[in-house]
């Protein structure tokens, strides 16, 4: 994670910041909407009532009732109840709004070169006017006007303004890298784009929707806690609405405002006040790790996984695999094979290639040869021969997979290219005895976490690379910190079982799939699935995507193919597969803080009853009173001092809300105990003091 | 208090731990149609049960299916009650000579019966034929209790299947409740209350001349029998009026102790029963350990109020504690256990008059019923009771170990949460609604014995143990009045079966559900955390709802008492 741009966000998100509160406190009134209230139960009967009793304290203005003073400032601070609510609301969007306002400058009105025919002609459309399907031309400077898909050429792109990340990435045609996001720009070279996504629901459109909360759908899990809270809401109900005949019993009345102030007290308020807020600043946070979650069900499904695919390369190791020896057969020597060795990686650009020659340079001092002065010619690699070299003065050199070579001096695969020497008829006995000799540096290799890659010149194998896998430092900490969360993970990779099982051994994971492809990945997760588990992988190619779709948590790296961003429910802007595992954190911390929200706001009834039942009856029982433990001063005080109280705790509660209880990745017995400490006991407690202190100042103020 | 009368506790509590094992493997078997070592002499039975009804044992139903069953057989049940009841003075064995009983304390009986409450506005010697008591009542105490276990077994499947649509089958379950379970141990039993001496006979009541030369008639009748189901069965309709404090229903100490020892029995042994389903007997004992934090909380407190006895008697120079409503044979502790006992597990049948209990003492008693009759419970229903309050508990404290709360491998979800609540709302609803009802209607007040909060105590008393299905009766109210022979109807109809089918389709959801294998993620629900956790949240949940009633009643009562009123 790179934390200058973390900070940059976290900037924008800061709670304080005036550009936020102002608009929450705005909206905390506009939100007062009956219609947009009613989505948050508890909420819209604590309104209800404020307007209730409103009216019956105009009424007694009118007709002259007594202990006005006392009732209005009971309907004063329900209407607070209900405006902290929506301010922890609307503080815990403002965030996300001042991010999509950030999102919304780059979506500017851009003019699009929309292909005629086949050739470059274009005219120049207006972006919005674009349809799925259309073929766009965005050269050096131009912005791409919607999502899309590179179908030719290649140029390197600015996505700051999705990723925050300056530096370009490039995009090219084919491959892993062919999606392309509406308002990015194209710093060099030109791309054709195939548009996959019509005006409006771009990525950066379906982005500031998220951000903003504007699409926001009730989670599985808040949807059940919203029962809760309006069952226990319906209990009060009848809890307090039995009162007056109890009291008539005993030849006592209690007026509506002090029943009013019993109910909204009981009811839980502050879970009911902070629920949404929660689960925006849930949001949120992942927005500020740069993950885009698709919807607040896979969050939540973030929290409950029990298994975690990762890919070996880029996740568990370092992205590339780096010659560490070379190993020659008896006869050969390593100069010779280095040179060899050399001569076949010099075309070859991937990463392990350029290792190759890095390792030969450094450790032979073999120089770096043009491949035009040698009249070489490149042999490139492909899936089918697995191999890869040059052809360079009637001489040939091969390098690749282990198998794929024995096949080659086996003379089971045809020679690719005609050479006098290659054709010359290896003795069986001879290869056999060299074959079993590279098997065996090859097992070695293998067994040690290695990848070999055997070398031949001219059909003769002269000896094994030896690559090795880099395992990223802290991978295996965050592995046993995964597993004391009760998360087992599994390591996907392309490697032979026994380099894959020396990986796992050392990067710690839980097991691993060798040899996988993605039909394998595909059957793991839903043979995981089938076990009741919850799945989470992170994946960008194509072939991904159905395993992406397939698993409960599926993030795709931006990096990726529209297809693979289309399958999996989160996005990581920043393309770090690791990141899953921050995921996994932030799944968790939101469903706890609701958690301990709730016990916290039903914990606090206790006191609340200590603190108005002796009130409310002392009329009739005094005797009652030795249930006023708090010894608070006034029946009127005591009513007043819990009402207020409640309504605070919420604005106290916000930041807790927003910043979400800290999650330690213990067992659970361990996280639950200490939570049930705070929230719980805490929750008995700390209104018992509350109450009491405000109790105080109340007095001194002679508010009541 | 004495060590006496704690060794007394003790030991109760030692017994019924110890059978909760063998009795919760048997019926495991029982209800898994394994055999057991009565399956020679029972099984051709249950196979011709099937064949006459016609009941496919190899087919299972849906939750609603199954709860379709359950309420059909119950309608059956309330018509031949209150069928029998209207006409029993033609109808044979009837020695008495008893009348028809009127139509609203039918209706309130008839209801009664078929919900396992066995609340009696009715004296049984005084009122109803030995017919009505054998044919009406009786096999109702078992088919009530039968149906109970059934229930719970059905939403034990829930939790212990994966994938399934189907929660067992309602006839099947009920026929080997009784043939297996109930029946056997009721044979035995009745043998044993006979030979303490309780009466077993058809023949007429008994005329007696007294040894000053009045007449006297002795009731008797079948009584052993009834007995031994009453309390198995935790149905507590009494054969006499003064139920388990009558010396022929409950003739000597051993009988006694006997008679709390089986109203406990099979409901302690379901919590074994679903640890053995889940496949983890330390769920059950889990359960059975949070029944047994509360219970011996409860008799502690009621043993304590009991025998420190009230500051008004002391003043009074009568030392020791409070003997007022006692059986004298029993004395405090057995009193006391009983009294918690019987509530604590929806029995209702009493051996002392709570009502004349101090006003702590007596409290005990309403609060074991008005968390829900789920410390043990009735047989059945106080697993599922429980398992609701479980469920609660899980959902709101599992969220904080940061997954979707789980519980035995299945996800607590929206549906879950919704059914449970609905659930737990009809306690108050019932008990302090109507109550609030009964404490200003004038007809209805005119009920009550006493004035001030121990008559608010009564009226809510009625509803708590009406709506918690328990039965018991604090006395001091007339109940069969128009008024109060409806209400708590009303009360018993929507405690028993506004929960059952709540808790049913928990059992439907349940199956369906994948079983998702334990993790150190996962919400440990074996160890002390979770028994603290769920008697927090049962505690909090019924004090929350009730402190306000019981602040006027009982609370009230007593702190006025310490200041030398009484009521």
């Amino acid at each position: 994670m790179d934390t200058t741009k973390l900070q940059k966000r976290a900037a924008v998100s800061a709670m304080l910041d005036p550009k936020i509160v102002m608009p929450a406190i705005r909206a905390s009134f506009t939100k007062l909407d009956p219609r947009l209230m009613v989505k948050n139960p508890v909420m819209f009967v604590v309104e209800i009532v404020a307007a209730l009793t409103t009216v019956i304290f105009l009424r007694d203005i009118i007709t002259g009732g007594s202990g006005l003073g006392f009732t209005f400032q009971i309907i004063v601070w329900l209407w607070f109840t209900v405006l902290f609510a929506n301010f922890a609301e609307a503080v815990a969007e403002g965030r996300g709004k001042a991010q999509a306002e950030s999102l919304r400058k780059t979506r500017t009105e851009s003019q699009a070169k929309l292909l005629t025919g086949a050739g470059r002609a274009f005219k120049m459309v207006p972006g919005t006017s674009l349809k799925v399907g259309d073929i766009v031309l965005v050269e050096a400077g131009d912005t791409i006007p919607s999502d899309g898909e590179v179908i030719e050429g290649v140029a390197s792109v600015n996505e700051a303004a999705i990723t925050g990340e300056s530096a370009p990435v490039i995009r090219e045609s084919g491959g892993d890298r062919s999606a392309v996001t509406g308002g990015t720009q194209v710093l060099s070279d030109w791309i054709r784009v195939r548009i996959t996504a019509a005006q409006g629901s771009t990525f950066i459109d379906r982005m500031i929707k998220l951000v903003e909360g504007a699409e926001r759908q009730k989670t599985p899990n808040e949807i059940a806690l919203n029962i809760l809270l309006a069952g226990l809401t319906i209990i009060f109900v009848f809890a307090t609405v039995t009162i007056p005949s109890y009291a008539a019993y005993a030849g006592g009345s209690i007026s509506v405002i002090v029943l009013v102030a019993l109910f909204v007290t009981l009811i839980p308020t502050t879970i009911g006040a902070l629920l949404s807020a929660i689960g925006i600043a849930g949001m949120d946070r992942l927005v500020r790790f740069n993950v885009l979650a698709m919807s607040g069900r896979a969050v939540e499904a973030a929290g409950d996984v029990d298994t975690l695919l990762l890919d070996k390369t880029g996740t568990i190791t370092l992205g590339n695999r780096q010659a560490t020896a070379f190993r020659p057969v008896r006869g050969v020597t390593e100069q010779e094979l280095a040179d060899a060795a050399q001569l076949a990686s010099l075309a070859d650009e991937t990463p392990e290639g350029r290792s190759i020659v890095v390792l030969a340079k450094e450790k032979y001092g073999i120089r770096g040869r043009d491949m035009a002065e040698l009249g070489a010619t490149f042999i490139p690699f492909t899936a089918q021969t697995r191999m890869s070299g040059v052809d360079a003065g009637g001489s040939s050199v091969r390098k690749g997979a282990v198998d794929a070579m024995l096949n080659y001096v086996g003379g089971g695969a045809p020679l690719a290219v005609a050479s006098g020497n290659a054709a010359r008829a290896i003795q069986p006995a001879a290869l056999s005895d060299l074959g079993r000799e590279i098997q065996t540096i090859a097992d070695e290799i293998s067994k040690a976490g290695g990848t070999p890659l055997a070398v031949a010149r001219d059909g003769k194998l002269l000896g094994v690379i030896q690559l090795k896998d880099i395992v990223k430092g802290g991978i295996r900490e965050r592995f046993a910190e995964l597993r004391r969360m009760g998360i087992r993970t599994i390591m996907i990779t392309g490697d032979n079982p026994m380099t894959a099982a020396a990986i796992a051994a050392e990067a710690g994971v839980d097991d691993f799939l060798a040899q996988a492809t993605p039909e394998d990945k595909l059957k793991l997760i839903r043979d995981e699935q089938a076990k009741g588990k919850l799945v989470a992988m992170c994946g960008d190619g194509t072939n991904d995507a159905p395993a992406l779709a397939q698993a409960d948590v599926g993030v795709a790296m931006n990096t990726g193919t529209q297809a693979a961003r289309e399958a999996g429910n989160m996005v990581d802007l920043d393309s770090n597969p690791t990141k899953l595992i921050e995921v996994v954190e932030i799944g968790k911390q939101l469903l706890m803080t609701r958690g301990a929200l709730t016990t916290f706001s039903i914990a606090n009834d206790v006191a609340k009853y200590f603190a108005i039942i002796p009130a409310m009856f002392l009329a009739f029982y005094p005797q009652l009173n030795v249930l006023n433990v708090m010894n608070l001063s006034s029946p009127q005080s005591a009513i007043l001092s819990a009402i207020i109280f409640n309504a605070l705790i919420i604005i106290a509660l916000i930041p807790l809300a927003l910043k979400g209880v800290a999650y330690r990745a213990v067992g659970a017995g361990a996280l639950l105990r200490r939570n049930l400490l705070i929230y719980g006991l805490g929750g008995i407690v700390i209104p018992f003091i509350g109450i009491k202190a405000i109790d105080l100042v109340v007095t001194a103020l002679h508010l009541a | 208090m004495t060590v006496i009368g704690w060794l007394q506790i003790i030991l109760f509590c030692a017994i019924i731990v110890a059978l909760t094992k063998p009795l919760g493997w048997y019926m495991t078997r029982v209800f898994g149609g394994e055999r057991t070592f009565l399956s020679p002499v029972l099984r051709p039975i249950e196979a011709g049960v099937y064949w006459i009804s016609g009941v496919d044992e190899k087919r299972e139903q849906h939750w609603l299916t199954y709860t379709v069953a359950m309420l059909l057989f119950h309608v059956g049940g309330f018509l031949i009650i209150y069928g029998v009841m209207r006409l029993q003075a033609v109808l044979p064995f009837n020695p008495a000579g008893q009348g028809a009983v009127a139509e609203d304390l039918s209706f309130n009986t008839a209801v009664s019966f078929i919900t396992n409450t066995n609340w009696q506005n009715y004296g049984g010697e005084s009122t109803l034929s030995y017919l009505v008591q054998m044919l009406g009542l009786t096999p109702q105490n078992f088919l009530s209790a039968a149906t109970g276990i059934a229930l719970a077994m059905a939403l034990i499947r829930g939790f212990s299947r994966a994938s399934m649509r189907t929660v067992g089958n309602f006839w099947v379950d009920v026929t080997r409740c009784t043939l297996y379970v109930l029946l056997p141990i009721c044979v035995v039993y009745t043998l044993f209350l006979v030979w303490q001496g309780m009466p077993q006979t058809l023949g007429p009541y008994i005329e007696a001349t007294t040894l000053e030369g009045a007449r006297q008639t002795i009731a008797v009748g079948p009584v052993a029998s009834q007995v031994a189901i009453k309390m198995l069965g935790t149905n507590g309709g009494g054969f006499f009026n003064a139920n388990a404090a009558h010396p022929f229903e409950n003739p000597t100490a051993l009988s006694n102790f006997v008679q709390m020892l089986s109203i406990f029995a099979l409901g302690a042994a379901m919590t074994n029963v679903f640890g053995r389903m889940v496949g983890n007997q330390r769920q059950g004992w889990a359960i059975l350990s949070v029944m047994g934090v509360l219970f011996v909380a409860g008799v502690a407190i009621t043993y304590w109020a009991e025998a420190n006895g009230t500051s008004m008697l002391h003043a009074l120079g009568l030392t020791g504690g409070n003997m007022e409503g006692k059986e004298v044979r029993f004395g405090i502790v057995a009193s006391s256990l009983f009294a918690v006992v019987t509530t604590a597990a929806s029995c209702g049948a009493v051996n002392a008059m709570h009502d004349s209990f101090t006003a702590l003492g007596g409290m005990i008693p309403l609060i074991n019923i008005e968390l829900g009759e789920i410390i043990v419970g009735g047989v059945g229903a106080g697993m599922y009771g429980m398992l609701l309050f479980v469920i609660l508990a899980i959902f709101v404290a599992g969220l904080m170990v940061g997954r979707t709360p789980e519980y035995v491998g299945k996800k607590i979800e929206a549906r879950e949460v919704k059914m449970a609540m609905l659930a737990i709302l009809v306690l108050p609803l019932m008990i302090l609604g109507w109550t609030a009802v009964g404490v200003v209607y004038p007809a209805a007040v005119a009920s009550t014995a006493n004035a001030g909060p121990h008559g608010f105590t009564e009226v809510l008393y009625a509803f708590t143990s009406a709506t918690g299905n328990n039965g018991s009766a604090f006395a001091g109210l007339t109940g069969n009045t128009f008024f109060y022979n409806l209400t708590l109807a009303s009360a018993m109809f929507v405690g028993r079966f506004f929960m059952i089918v709540p808790a049913m389709a928990i059992a439907g959801s349940l199956a369906e559900k994948k079983s998702i294998p334990p993790s150190t993620g996962t919400f440990p629900t074996t160890g002390g955390l979770f028994v603290g956790l769920v008697v927090g949240v049962i505690l909090i949940m019924g004090g929350l709802t009730f402190f306000p009633a019981l602040a006027l009643g009982p609370i009230v009562e007593h702190l006025a008492m310490n200041a030398g009123n009484l009521f």
